[in-house]
Parts: C-alpha cells; sequence; structure tokens
C-alpha cells in the first residue's frame, strides 16, 4: 500500500498537447465555415417567404382535407402499374446483374485484369445515374409509358444489385469450393455446389431488398412520363386538385407498408 | 502406388515450402504425415491433386504423371483422389445426401447434377456409406445442423464415394475433441483397410499419427527428416522435427493403449454392429 503511494503520479490526457491543438483548431475552422455559408445562404433568401411558411404549409394541409376518397376508383389502375414497373424492372435487373456480379468478384471472374474492370463499371454507371434521370432519357428514347419506367428500373437496379451480389460471393468459404473442385467436378458443377448454395441467401435477401426499394421509386417516375401514379400526382399537383393529391400519398405510403412486410415475411423466410 | 519426385513448391510470395520431396506410398499403406505449422504437409497433399500447382518435380499415382495432365485429365484424375479436410469444408446449406453424392460430380454431367438426378446405383452407394458410417438417419438433415465428428463423416462418405484410390487427408482431427478423434482415425483406418485404400494422413497429433498409422514421415522446414515405423519415433526424432522439448509424455507406450482403447470401444460399438447388420441384411 505504501509502495504504491510512493509511486510518483504520472499524468495522462487522452491527446498530447499537439494533437489537443490539432482537434482545436478543426473545430474552429469548421465553425468558421458554417457561419459563413449561413450568411451566404442567409443573403439569397426571401426571409419573408420563410416566416410565412407556417401559415402556408397550415392552408395546404386545410386545403387537401378530407381526402378525395370516391377518387380511389381512378387510382386501381396507376397503381398496378407501379407495381409493374417495379417487379418487372427487379426481375430484368436480377437476371442481367448476376452474370456481371459473376464477372466482378475477385474470385469467380474469368479475368481480373479485362473482364473485371468492365464489369466493375457497369456496376458503377448503373449506380451512379438515379432511375428518374434514366426514365427522362428512356421517355425520349422508347417513349412515355409503363415500358420506359421497367426499363429505367432494371437499368438503376443492376449496379445495386450486381454490387452486393459481388460482395457476397468474395465472402464464401473457399474450403467448400476446394472440397467441391477436389472431387474432379468441373467448373460448371463447382459454381453450382460449392457457389450457389453460399450466396443464395443473400441473393434472395439482396433481390426483395431491391424491389422494396424500386416499389417507392417507382412512384415517382410519373413524374417524368414514365407511367405509374407519379404520373396521376404530378397531373393533380399542376391542377391544384389538394384532395387528390393527400389520396394518392396516402395509397403511396399503404403500397410501401405492404412492400416492406412482404419483403421483411420473405427475407425472414429464407435467412 | 503414389510415386512422388523431387517435388518442389515455390509460393508467389518467394517462400520456398517444398524442397524436393521423394516420396513413395505403397498401396494399401497408412501413411500420416507429421510435422510443426507451415512445415508444409498441406501443400504436398494439395500438390497431389493439384490444388496447389507444383513448381517442379513429378507426381505418379499408379503409373499416371498428375502434373503434366491438362485440366480435363487433370479432373478424370481427382475422382481417382479422395480428400477429407480439417474443417470438414462441407457445403453448409445443402443436405447431407447432397453433400455425399457431390462426391460423384466428376462422374456426371452437369445437369443430371443440377437436378440431383444422380444414377440410383451413386444413390445405393451413397446409403451404403452413410449406413457405414452410422449416419443414414441423417441423409436428408442440412449439414450445418450436424456436430463436428458427424460432419467429418459425411466429408469421409464424400471421399469414398467417388471409389478413390487414394485418400488425402488434411488434419482431419483438428477441430474435434479427443475422444471424437480418435473415433474418426479409427473409421478412416478401417475403411482404408476395408478398401485396400493407401492415405496420406496430415496431422499435428504425435500420439494420433502413432496409435493409427503404419508409417510415419516427419516434415520439417519442407524437407523429410523422418521416414519410418511410428514405434521409432524416439524423442531424438521428434526433437528434430518439431526442436526441443519434452517429448517423455506425448510418445506412446503399449500399456498405456489399453484402458483407453477399452474406453473407447464402447461408444464406438452401435457404428460396428449397424455395419454387420447392413452385411446381414
Amino acid at each position: 500500500m505504501t509502495d504504491a503511494l510512493a509511486l510518483p503520479k504520472k499524468a495522462w490526457q487522452r491527446r498530447d498537447r499537439k494533437a489537443q491543438f490539432t482537434v482545436w483548431l478543426g473545430w474552429l475552422i469548421g465553425t468558421a465555415i458554417f457561419v459563413y455559408c449561413f450568411q451566404k445562404i442567409s443573403e439569397n433568401t426571401i426571409w419573408a417567404f420563410v416566416w410565412d411558411a407556417p401559415t402556408q404549409a397550415a392552408d395546404l394541409g386545410g386545403r387537401m382535407v378530407p381526402p378525395a376518397w370516391s377518387y380511389i376508383n381512378q387510382l386501381w389502375r396507376p397503381i398496378w402499374d407501379t407495381l409493374n414497373i417495379a417487379t418487372m424492372g427487379t426481375l430484368i435487373s436480377i437476371v442481367l446483374a448476376v452474370p456481371i456480379a459473376y464477372c466482378a468478384a475477385r474470385n469467380t471472374t474469368p479475368s481480373v485484369t479485362f473482364i473485371r474492370p468492365i464489369a466493375l463499371f457497369i456496376i458503377v454507371a448503373s449506380r451512379s445515374i438515379n432511375s428518374l434521370i434514366w426514365a427522362l432519357m428512356l421517355v425520349t428514347i422508347v417513349g412515355p409509358g409503363v415500358f420506359a419506367g421497367i426499363i429505367a428500373i432494371g437499368l438503376r437496379s443492376i449496379g445495386f444489385v450486381a454490387k452486393l451480389l459481388y460482395e457476397a460471393i468474395e465472402e464464401i468459404d473457399e474450403s467448400q469450393v476446394e472440397a467441391i473442385r477436389s472431387t474432379g467436378a468441373s467448373a460448371a458443377q463447382t459454381t453450382a455446389y460449392g457457389i450457389v448454395p453460399q450466396v443464395m441467401p443473400a441473393f434472395a435477401g439482396i433481390s426483395v431488398f431491391r424491389w422494396d426499394i424500386n416499389i417507392r421509386e417507382s412512384t415517382v417516375l410519373g413524374l417524368v412520363g414514365a407511367g405509374g401514379i407519379g404520373l396521376e400526382l404530378n397531373a393533380a399537383i399542376t391542377q391544384l386538385y389538394w384532395t387528390q393529391v393527400s389520396l394518392m400519398l396516402l395509397v403511396i405510403i399503404a403500397t410501401v407498408i405492404l412492400s416492406e412486410w412482404v419483403s421483411a415475411k420473405v427475407r425472414h423466410a429464407i435467412i | 502406388m503414389l510415386r512422388i519426385k523431387g517435388l518442389t513448391k515455390r509460393y508467389r510470395t518467394g517462400d520456398l515450402a517444398l524442397k524436393g520431396i521423394d516420396l513413395d506410398v505403397p498401396d494399401g499403406q497408412v501413411m500420416a504425415l507429421i510435422g510443426p505449422s507451415g512445415a508444409g504437409k498441406s501443400t504436398v497433399i494439395r500438390c497431389i491433386n493439384r490444388l496447389v500447382e507444383p513448381t517442379a518435380g513429378t507426381i505418379e499415382l499408379n503409373d499416371t504423371e498428375i502434373v503434366a495432365l491438362s485440366s480435363g485429365n487433370l479432373r478424370r484424375m481427382r475422382r481417382r483422389m479422395g480428400m477429407i479436410f480439417q474443417e470438414y469444408a462441407l457445403v453448409e446449406r445443402l443436405s447431407v445426401m447432397e453433400n455425399v453424392l457431390s462426391g460423384r460430380l466428376g462422374y456426371v454431367g452437369f445437369w443430371q447434377s443440377y437436378l440431383r438426378k444422380f444414377p440410383q446405383s451413386d444413390i445405393d452407394e451413397a446409403f451404403r456409406l452413410l449406413q457405414r458410417v452410422g449416419l443414414d438417419h441423417m441423409a436428408d438433415k442440412r449439414a450445418d445442423e450436424l456436430s463436428g465428428g458427424q460432419r467429418q463423416r459425411v466429408g469421409i462418405c464424400r471421399a469414398l464415394i467417388q471409389n478413390p484410390e487414394l485418400l488425402l487427408v488434411d488434419e482431419p482431427t483438428a477441430s474435434l475433441d479427443p475422444k471424437t478423434s480418435r473415433q474418426i482415425m479409427r473409421l478412416i483406418k478401417e475403411l482404408c483397410a476395408e478398401r485396400k485404400l493407401s492415405a496420406i494422413i496430415n496431422i499435428h497429433d504425435v500420439m494420433l499419427a502413432q496409435m493409427f498409422a503404419e508409417r510415419i514421415v516427419g516434415l520439417k522446414l519442407g524437407e523429410i527428416v523422418y521416414d519410418g515405423p511410428p514405434d521409432q519415433l524416439t524423442p531424438a526424432v521428434l526433437t528434430q522435427i518439431y526442436g526441443e522439448e519434452d517429448w517423455a509424455s506425448t510418445i506412446r507406450k503399449a500399456d498405456d493403449d489399453e484402458p483407453e482403447t477399452i474406453d473407447e470401444i464402447a461408444p464406438a460399438t452401435p457404428i460396428i454392429e449397424r455395419d454387420r447388420l447392413a452385411g446381414l441384411t
């Protein structure tokens, strides 16, 4: 006890002086940038509108209730279109994403130097362009309607599905593949027995997850003319039929909740 | 007869894992390959079925040269060599039956295997092997539902259904408890005797190697430093293989073995009886 007390007390700090100063400087610069930006934005803002915003919101809200319930009968068709856009688009993307993922995964790609970069580029290209932008372009190419929406959703989803799938392929247990190979199995058999069973749960999970996202994305595609409920929504907003707008928002929420429930059930069943 | 001459392996990192190994394994011999981690045990058996490509040397199995084989011929060659793995390497999400039948992949076409339409003779053989190792009631269980010892038995069935001429066994007991380890080693030894199979067993447990192998080869830093019967494995030899240590308690004495064997035969009996019944019915 006395020995312990006799030991000189050592000071301890989380950071030394230099690190402390760096952190402090970081905060100072961050605060300065924030203040500067706030000033810039403030100059370009008409504050009268902002102060008026709660009143405007309340007014719009007032015009939205009660929702035009009778309008629902005209909505079944657009909702059906929206669901089809999401489902068909997801299916197309899955079919195309599987071979791309196979080529992009380091452990299955036929060539790391040539084919893998191409596959990775396709993935990045597909992911970096939002489905709304894909739809804008496709409406000019194939004309407005559901078909443009399906292709837009499909193109956007390829990258997402392929990226998550190739990451799953890269994480498989190689010893199982090795064991299948050691029996004299061909490359195709090694894939079917050694790799496919291992990535199947991930594959199913990714597909359902993407379908769930696509239902939400496909509700807005109509804004640019690519079919579905967005088309009706756009029409109602431009014509200031706010009671119809509120009904459509409710319907979209209900659809999304339903799709989330379905995808949760499916994922639970697989894993 | 397996004949290895001048087997050398240099990994891409530059490590020389094997330094020109010469090794002959006659038909029906169960050989244990012992040595410290990194000695090259695993590399030796992976070079034999070319999961690892040898850098130099020749390997002949019953007069067929393996190292120079084209990929199609290599596949046919691999059918003749069964491999058993350390962590079992079963396909976890497939059933026991599918795992056993995967040992026939080299014999059936892609669609036949993909649709699980294996020939009836393969299915009969799979059930016979599962019965032999006492797992026929587990055929439809998923592999990841099994215990370690059960999984390794499935791994053994998968190797044997290939109807191999040689078994390559890579640390079969490293993930098992001592009792299960002995049962698995005994099973491998019995099956080799039944089928006149030769086997190369990588194993780091010296005592198990002495108990179940008829020949022991000691590997150190990619070179063979001992090749002889199990009872000549003296402390001096073990020091040569592994380095300085007190080896007195590791080396098996004849009288030590008796009680252990008796203790173990009891749980192993159902398997043996099952097999006998299978033979009668």
